[in-house]
């Protein structure tokens, strides 16, 4: 009942409610409209962006493993190429290295050694000064026998001076110029003067005529090339004291025929060859070399007994024994003493001398 | 001429013998009086009566086709054509000393003249009786018939190989060692004459043995025999590297060195030039010829000697040294000669071999020379062509030496090398460009030409800063 009471007391109100509730609310009902729409729309999208946001998901879920997918391909491929560059630098530094030492060691072993060519530089330094040193010796010694010939031609020429000036030289009598007595001590050419052989005077030759014409223009003076005139120069010799041998003796011993003596035509050991040559020749003849014995052989057992003259001490003498010391030890020679001696000729050349020498006139 | 023809004539034969040495000194006089002898229908006779008659009228005979031979190969030829050539090769064969030398000396002067008269001597068999004359006793006659040899071996490689078959080397090489100047003077000519023309030739001349003995004719007193034994160890030397080598091994480059240093003129050229072929071999041989002392004796060559063509020579011979590696470059700068040589390059009175020759040594130092000191006088006074290859070397050596660079700061070089204006893009102005980079900025800037007056500059602009 309460609840009637309470709603009649309000139904009065409830038509201008319902009315102001339905006239008031129309501006509202727009504006709850509008945001009822609003917020419908902001709803769905909500809804919408929610549901893109999830397509987004999806689809990136989707490009990133496409992307990873090919990323990864591309990483390979790009993995693939620097391993390859990695690989071909190492190989290209390891063959640096290997060529670097190759031709070092091909320069320095075939084309170019260059402790060969400082070794041979100092080689060549060394023989050069050796060169000129043994060329400065060579220069020195030269020098120093020009100058000792031009000391032996100023000698000379000194020398042929003194002989020419001889007869300046002082007597006991008379000083000579050099030998002034106001003066201290001679002069040097005073000693040369003593010293000098005096000059002889020349014989007068006979005036060679000369063709001048000839020897002037030639180099090659030697006597030998040409005579200086036509004939000879006449030997102006002493002529031979006689007196002279008949011409046909100096004819016969300038001609003599070869007359050998006895010693020299026949050699000198020719018994001892003749003895060899006739043992050879029965040496050739005999049928048995052994000697004969006799048949008896009483005389086998038989002492031999020596003649007086043999079996004395007292024996002959041997001439070699009385020259020669018995120990062969002390000989001076080991050659036997020669038995046989050359022959002396007293009478072989007797009357076949050319001489007159011990004959008499 | 005319009266003197019949003269030869004549019964008597001291008048034959002197109208025959009349022509001789008539010829000998003068080259028209030799033509007219030609002329004179006089040299048949003498060739004919030389078969014949005794010796005085051979040598007089000798010594009119000699003194008309000497004058010019014209002359020559009409001794040939008419014979003369087999009878004086039969006089070679006399006994006589005298007409042998006369006869070698006849065929000597035709033979000087060039190579078909020389081709018509040795086709007439003269050659292996000059070798027979050589070994006579007689020094006159050795020394005649050296020279005859030499003139004859002298033209082409095929007379001098003729010579040598005719076993002439190994006498010759013999008589190196006699005492006598003029002898000792022929027979290295000859030699020279053999050994210049291939290297078979010099090889056997180097066979004979003439090593160390020539080395003795060095120091020999005569001018001569000096210049003539340089000359053979020239060209000698001058073929191959091995050659040189053997030269240099026996001690030549010493020898010669010094045998240069104790002449004077010409005569010192061959040696020059020998040193010069040695170096241009090889660096080693190069660098053998550096340690036998020869770089400052050249230079002293290159400064003393008053003539061009043996500063020429001596500027080609530094020019090889220096040109193989930077060590013998600097071996070559360290005693002074580039000025020398650059003043003669410069001086308007060198001749243009001179010239040549003195730039060429230059530029082939230079582009190896890393001796800094002695190209800094260069930046200074260096025409631009050779200034663009110090500036060059510079550019090389500065970036890696850093003392180097401290000197070249102080010493005034970058100072110079500012100042030089080159052509962008030019070569001059990338070497200068690379010079700058080694030094940094402030350096370069305080150098260029002009800084003081920036500086000015910038004081005068500045306004102080007033508080």
């Amino acid at each position: 009942m309460a609840t009637l009471a309470r709603l009649q007391a309000r139904s009065l109100t409830v038509g201008n409610e319902y009315y102001f509730r339905n006239s008031v609310v129309d501006p509202f009902r727009n504006k709850e409209n509008d945001a009822a729409v609003k917020i419908q729309s902001w709803f769905r999208g909500c809804q919408v962006r929610a549901y893109i946001r999830h397509l987004h998901r999806i689809v990136t879920i989707i490009q990133k493993w496409w992307r990873g997918f090919l990323g990864r391909k591309q990483y390979q491929l790009t993995v693939q190429v620097a391993y390859y560059t990695m690989m071909m630098n190492l190989y290209n530094a390891m063959a640096v290295r290997i060529q670097r030492r190759w031709r070092g060691y091909r320069v320095r072993k075939y084309l170019f050694n260059y402790y060969y060519l400082k070794e041979y530089l100092r080689v060549v330094s060394e023989t050069n000064d050796a060169i000129r040193k043994a060329l400065e010796e060579f220069a020195e010694m030269k020098e120093r026998e020009e100058k000792k010939a031009n000391l032996e031609r100023e000698e000379k020429k000194r020398d042929y001076q003194a002989r020419k000036m001889h007869y300046l030289l002082s007597t006991k009598q008379i000083p000579g110029i050099y030998n002034s007595p106001f003066r201290k001590e001679p002069d040097p050419w005073e000693l040369q003067l003593q010293k000098a052989k005096p000059l002889t005077h020349q014989r007068p030759k006979v005036k060679q005529k000369y063709s001048t014409s000839l020897t002037d223009w030639l180099a090659c003076t030697s006597a030998r090339s040409f005579p200086r005139s036509e004939i000879l120069p006449p030997i102006n010799r002493k002529k031979c004291q006689g007196p002279f041998r008949d011409i046909t003796e100096v004819l016969e011993q300038r001609y003599k025929p070869l007359e050998p003596t006895l010693r020299v035509a026949e050699p000198i050991d020719e018994l001892k060859l003749a003895r060899e040559d006739l043992r050879r020749k029965e040496w050739l003849r005999n049928v048995n070399d052994n000697m004969f014995l006799p048949f008896s052989s009483y005389h086998k057992n038989e002492k031999y007994i020596p003649s007086m003259h043999l079996s004395s001490k007292y024996s002959p003498i041997s001439h070699k024994e009385q020259f020669r010391s018995e120990d062969p030890k002390k000989w001076i020679c080991d050659k036997d003493f020669q038995t046989v001696l050359p022959s002396f000729e007293l009478f072989s050349k007797y009357g076949k001398l050319y001489s007159k020498a011990g004959q008499i006139v | 001429m005319s009266l003197l023809r019949p003269l030869l004539l004549d019964v008597v034969p001291t008048i034959q013998q002197t109208a025959a040495l009349a022509l001789g000194r008539l010829a000998n006089y003068n080259d028209d009086l030799a033509e007219a002898v030609v002329k004179g229908d006089i040299l048949p006779q003498l060739v004919y009566s030389l078969a014949e008659q005794n010796r005085f009228y051979k040598k007089a005979a000798a010594f009119v086709l000699r003194a008309v031979g000497k004058h010019s190969p014209q002359l020559a030829q009409a001794i040939v054509d008419c014979g003369a050539l087999d009878t004086l090769v039969i006089c070679l064969e006399d006994f006589d000393p005298g007409v042998k030398e006369a006869a070698a000396w006849a065929l000597g002067y035709i033979a000087r003249h060039n190579a078909e008269l020389s081709q018509a001597v040795v086709d007439a068999g003269a050659v292996p009786l000059l070798v027979l004359c050589i070994q006579e006793p007689e020094i006159a006659l050795k020394r005649i018939a050296a020279s005859a040899l030499s003139d004859i071996a002298k033209h082409s490689p095929e007379l001098a190989q003729t010579v040598v078959d005719a076993g002439a080397v190994a006498h010759l090489a013999q008589m190196i060692l006699n005492p006598d100047a003029k002898l000792k003077h022929q027979v290295l000519s000859a030699l020279s004459q053999v050994a210049k023309h291939s290297v078979d030739l010099a090889e056997m001349v180097v066979e004979a043995e003439i090593f160390p003995v020539v080395l003795t004719c060095l120091k020999d007193k005569d001018e001569y025999v000096k210049k003539n034994a340089c000359t053979l160890i020239r060209e000698i030397a001058k073929h191959t590297p091995e050659l040189s080598q053997l030269v240099v091994n026996a001690g030549g480059a010493a020898a010669v060195i010094d045998c240069i240093g104790s002449c004077k003129g010409n005569t010192r050229l061959p040696g020059i030039m020998m040193l010069g072929y040695v170096a241009a071999h090889s660096e080693n041989l190069a660098m053998a010829v550096i340690i036998s002392k020869g770089v400052p004796q050249l230079s002293v060559c290159l400064s003393e000697e008053p003539e061009d063509h043996i500063k020429a020579a001596a500027a080609w011979a530094l020019g090889q040294i220096g040109r193989h590696t930077p060590e013998h470059a600097r071996a070559v700068a360290v005693t002074n000669t580039l000025p020398v040589l650059l003043s003669l390059y410069m001086s308007t009175e060198s001749s243009e071999d001179l010239q040549v020759k003195s730039k060429k040594a230059i530029k082939n130092i230079l582009q190896k020379c890393t001796y800094l000191p002695a190209l800094e006088p260069f930046l200074y006074d260096a025409p631009p062509n050779i200034l663009k290859h110090v500036v060059g070397q510079f550019s090389k050596v500065l970036p890696h030496d850093s003392k180097a660079r401290r000197l070249f700061v102080t010493s005034g070089g970058l100072k110079k090398v500012q100042e030089i204006k080159a052509e962008p893009g030019s070569l001059l102005q990338d070497y200068i460009n690379s010079i700058n980079n080694c030094y940094p900025e402030e350096i370069v800037r305080y150098y260029s030409p002009g800084y003081s007056d920036t500086l000015l500059q910038r004081v005068d602009s500045y306004q102080p800063l007033i508080n």
